[in-house]
Formats: structure tokens, C-alpha cells, sequence
């Protein structure tokens, strides 16, 4: 793999809000928000709680097109509590998703940001995210591929997490975090002992970009550049695979196998190390370029 | 209601439903025919083998008994919240059995759930909540978290939290409140065994639940925003 483009750096997508990663990523111009903030579309469910609304309940949704392939596009907005979903933004995400069936776009792009369920409204939250879900392997049943790219400050976790890994690739920079439950979310109910939240080279050893893509979790590790996403789009977008008894069955032994090769390593670096990579320990420091040189054919290869 | 009494007022008639480290797979008789059953027992913190075991166990039911219908039997305390089981990428383990209920949905399989203890998050969304149709046991505990632990997450005070749990469906754990909202169907009474013949047959293939949120009055938004996005 040679994600190695956009090297330049011109757009961090890190440091990017929800918009500026639709403006960037799409063909100049070509995005048309569904549903926009004028709409004043806002949780009803805040208010009462005296917090603070969002135009557009935090997640950015419509259409455009990437190097001219008409796609729809989401993209959920970290800033605005920690981009998780309420009833309204997880209407807006499983109403694109479905719109896709009827458009046949050729591709739904997911940028994912979130926290998962909006605990404010969790009982709405945790419905919208089982609907997203249902709506969202529907869409690939009906042959439209959903890419999900991570790679912001808040990661993709909880119900999300969940939807991250039901789409049909994933593409992650190295800040990018993947998980279920987060570090916090451990240590306030196991016990520090269990997962020490404050020690960040744990947390991006077993949530990170490099942990993922080694597990074979996401198919593309790329710079912290907006390009670079942009590229690992095109060259994804052809390669996905239907949702079908035998990709289900390849995917069943694969996590079986990586189940049975790593249940019982304590750390991501000893799941590298088991992997045969040498030095485990130096992969954090690594830039992609030398992380993608070492690993070369290692980790499980690519779901 | 413990899982013994629950199989045996499901399936008068019946049933081989074996229970390994808190998995529950079998086949129960009904008056419509066989049903095939996996579950969960012993509010089940569902890990990655649990994940993969009832994944294992619908992929089977897929090959090897075509259209069968599924009965999904809800007993979890959520995910199992530890260091080991997020290195291994429990999201994708959880992903993995919900991509397999749904291709089980695609080949036509009839997907009832019953939470007949506990249904909470994780382990409630990858498996229970992929059904056709919700049902519950009226003793059932639904949740997302508890109110102390959503007002310590928060940063809300507990009494606004269970001031606004009176009025609005959305916050308070409850079975009632979910079905406000449309994510559970109906409560069984007894007897169960009639209850379940009742739904076998009746195949659903759309997403019920928003529509009944908004009949129901109790998630007015959720139905109309995804039709207004839909239709473009």
C-alpha cells in the first residue's frame, strides 16, 4: 500500500471542523446541503436540559461530487457535543442512508466524529443508532458502497464504533481513534487498573489508527491531510465487496483467528510483536511512510 | 423471569435450547413449526467470544435451515467493558454478528426479539435491536445507562435528570418509555407461548420503529427529518 499522497499537509483533517472536511474532500463547489442550518432543524430534546443547540444537531449531511462521482455525503461535527447522536441527527444519517438506495449514488462517504449515543436524549439516541445501522447495511445490500473515514479529535466510539465496522471500508489517519467503549467510560466503571484513561500511549495503542489498520480493521492508513483521504476514497471505492454469506464467513474466520492468535496479549505492542513485526515498540514513533514499509505484509491483511 | 421458566412458557411443546457460558442456542416447537432461538443469559456482559459465539451460531442457522424463523432472546447487562476486549476491537466483533443477523433478514428469516431481563446498549444494539420486531416482558429493564452515571457523564445534577424522567420518555430506563418511542413493539403477557405463535409469520421488511415513535408521539421528529431526507 503506498498511502503516501498529500503529503503536503494542506489540510489538516484532524484539526478541520465537520464542514471544512465535506469542503476540502468534495469537487470545489459540487456539496448541497440537505437540511441546513436556515431549515433551524434543532433537538428538542436539549432545551429543557437548558444546553446549548446546534442548527443542525451537529452532523452536516447532502450531495456532491468526488472527482466527479456523484456521492452523498455526512459528516458529523465534533465540536458540537462530542458528535453524538440524538434523535434528529440520527434521522438525518439513516434518511441519507436510505436516500442512497433509491439514488444509487457511487458511494456514501461517512465522516465519522462521535461519542456515540447523546446521553441527553439516550433512549432516542441508542433507536437512531440501531436504525442508522439497519439502514446502513440495507444500503449495501442494495449495492451502494459506505466508506467511513475517522480521524478526528473525538474518534468514533460507542453505537458508532459499531456502524464504523458495518460499513464497507474504513479509512483512518494515524490520529484517528476506533473503539467501543471509551477509555474514560472503563476507567470510571472497572477501575483505573483496568484502563488508565490519562496514559495516552495506551489509549492509541489499543484504539489507534495503526492498531486498527494492523488488525485489519481499516483498509486505508493515510497522512493527516484531507488530500490523502481524498485519494484513499478513489482507490477504495472500487474495491469493496457485497455483503454476502461468503464475505460474512471470511470475516467470521478472520475474527476467529484473531481471537485465537492474540486473546490473551495484554497490549498492542504485544499483538505487533506476535505479528512478527520487529521492534514493536518503535511503531508509534514511526511516520507513515517508515510504518508502512515496516509492516509490509504483516497483520491480518485487509477484511 | 429466569430462563428455564421463560423456555418452557415459550415452548409447552418443547424445545432443545442449550445454555453454554451464558449462550443460548437451540431450536424450540411451536404450533407454527420449529423456531430457531439464540440468546443470552445471566445478564451476559457481551465480550468478544460471546460476540463470535452467537455470530457462529446465526451463520448456522443461515446455511443450514433456509427461512427458518429466529427467536433473539435479550439478557445483557451491555458490552463488556475491559482493556483486552477493546485491543481485540470489540466493535467490529459486535458489527459482525449484526451483519449477520441482517443477511439472515435478507434470506428471508424471520427476526422476533423478546427481552425477557435486562437490555442495555452494546450488547442490546448488535443483537436484540437488529430484529424485525422488539417485544418484552413487562418485568424487563431496558437502558442506556443508569441516571447516576448519565448525570455524572453529563455534568447534569441527578434531580433535573429524574424531574425530566417523569415528563419525557427519552432519558429514564423502562420498558414503557421505549415504547414510547417505537423501539419496542409490545409486551407480552401470558400466556407467552400464544404470544409468540401470534408474531411467527407476520414478516416485516421496514424499519417499524420511527414510524411508531411518531404514532405514539413519543420520538415526534425522528420519523418525518429521515422521510424529508429521503425524498430529496
Amino acid at each position: 500500500m503506498s498511502d503516501l499522497s498529500g503529503i503536503s499537509r494542506g489540510h489538516s483533517y484532524y484539526e478541520a471542523n465537520a464542514r471544512q472536511r465535506i469542503a476540502h474532500l468534495l469537487d470545489p463547489g459540487s456539496f448541497q446541503e440537505v437540511l441546513g442550518p436556515a431549515e433551524r432543524l434543532t433537538s428538542p430534546h436539549l432545551e429543557p436540559l437548558g444546553q446549548p443547540c446546534s442548527f443542525d444537531d451537529g452532523i452536516i449531511i447532502g450531495t456532491g461530487s468526488l472527482n466527479g462521482l456523484q456521492v452523498l455525503v455526512a459528516s458529523q461535527e465534533g465540536g458540537f457535543m462530542g458528535g453524538a447522536v440524538g434523535e434528529v441527527h440520527g434521522a438525518k444519517l439513516t434518511g441519507l442512508l436510505e436516500r442512497a438506495v433509491n439514488e444509487r449514488p457511487a458511494a456514501v462517504l461517512l465522516l465519522l466524529e462521535s461519542g456515540g449515543v447523546r446521553l441527553h436524549e439516550a433512549n432516542a439516541g441508542l433507536i437512531a443508532i440501531s436504525e442508522v445501522i439497519r439502514a446502513l447495511l440495507a444500503t449495501r445490500v442494495a449495492g451502494v458502497p459506505v466508506l467511513g473515514l475517522i480521524g478526528g479529535a473525538y474518534g468514533c466510539f460507542g453505537g458508532m464504533g459499531i456502524v464504523a465496522r458495518c460499513c464497507d471500508a474504513l479509512i483512518i489517519n494515524e490520529e484517528g481513534r476506533l473503539g467501543l467503549s471509551g477509555p474514560d467510560v472503563i476507567e470510571t466503571t472497572m477501575g483505573v487498573e483496568e484502563f488508565d484513561s490519562s496514559d495516552r500511549a495506551l489509549v492509541w495503542r489499543t484504539l489507534g489508527g495503526k492498531h486498527r489498520y494492523l488488525l485489519g480493521e481499516v483498509q486505508c492508513l493515510v497522512e493527516d491531510d484531507i488530500d490523502a483521504f481524498h485519494t484513499a476514497v478513489i482507490k477504495t471505492i472500487n474495491t469493496v465487496q457485497p455483503l454476502s454469506l461468503e464475505s460474512l464467513e471470511q470475516e467470521h474466520s478472520s475474527l476467529t483467528r484473531r481471537l485465537a492468535d492474540y486473546g490473551q496479549c495484554q497490549d498492542g505492542a504485544d499483538i505487533w510483536g506476535e505479528m512478527g513485526i520487529d521492534d514493536p515498540q518503535k511503531l508509534p514513533l514511526m511516520d507513515i511512510q517508515s510504518f508502512m514499509v515496516t509492516v509490509a505484509d504483516k497483520g491480518q491483511g485487509k477484511l | 423471569m429466569n430462563i428455564e421458566t421463560l423456555l418452557s412458557e415459550l415452548f409447552p411443546l418443547g424445545h432443545s435450547v442449550t445454555n453454554i457460558d451464558s449462550i443460548l442456542t437451540g431450536y424450540g416447537t411451536t404450533n407454527k413449526g420449529e423456531i430457531a432461538v439464540l440468546g443470552t443469559t445471566d445478564h451476559l456482559a457481551v465480550g468478544v467470544e460471546a460476540a463470535l459465539a452467537l455470530a457462529t451460531s446465526a451463520l448456522g442457522v443461515i446455511k443450514n435451515d433456509p427461512g427458518r424463523p429466529i427467536l433473539l432472546l435479550v439478557d445483557t447487562q451491555g458490552q463488556r467493558l475491559s482493556l483486552q476486549d477493546e485491543l481485540l476491537g470489540i466493535n467490529g466483533y459486535l458489527a459482525h454478528l449484526a451483519k449477520c443477523l441482517e443477511l439472515a433478514r435478507q434470506r428471508e428469516h424471520q427476526l422476533i426479539c423478546l427481552v425477557y431481563a435486562e437490555a442495555v446498549s452494546g450488547g442490546f444494539l448488535s443483537f436484540g435491536m437488529m430484529a424485525d420486531e422488539i417485544h418484552s416482558l413487562p418485568e424487563a429493564k431496558v437502558r442506556v445507562m443508569n441516571l447516576p452515571a448519565m448525570a455524572r457523564i453529563t455534568k447534569l445534577p441527578l434531580e433535573q435528570l429524574e424531574e425530566l424522567s417523569r415528563t419525557s420518555p427519552c432519558f429514564a430506563p423502562g420498558v414503557e418509555n421505549f415504547i414510547k418511542l417505537g423501539g419496542i413493539n409490545t409486551i407480552w403477557q401470558q400466556p407467552l407461548a400464544e404470544r409468540l405463535v401470534e408474531v411467527i409469520g407476520m414478516k416485516l421488511d421496514e424499519d417499524q420503529r420511527r414510524h411508531n415513535g411518531f404514532v405514539r408521539q413519543g420520538r415526534k421528529l425522528a420519523f418525518t427529518v429521515a422521510q424529508r431526507v429521503k425524498a430529496g
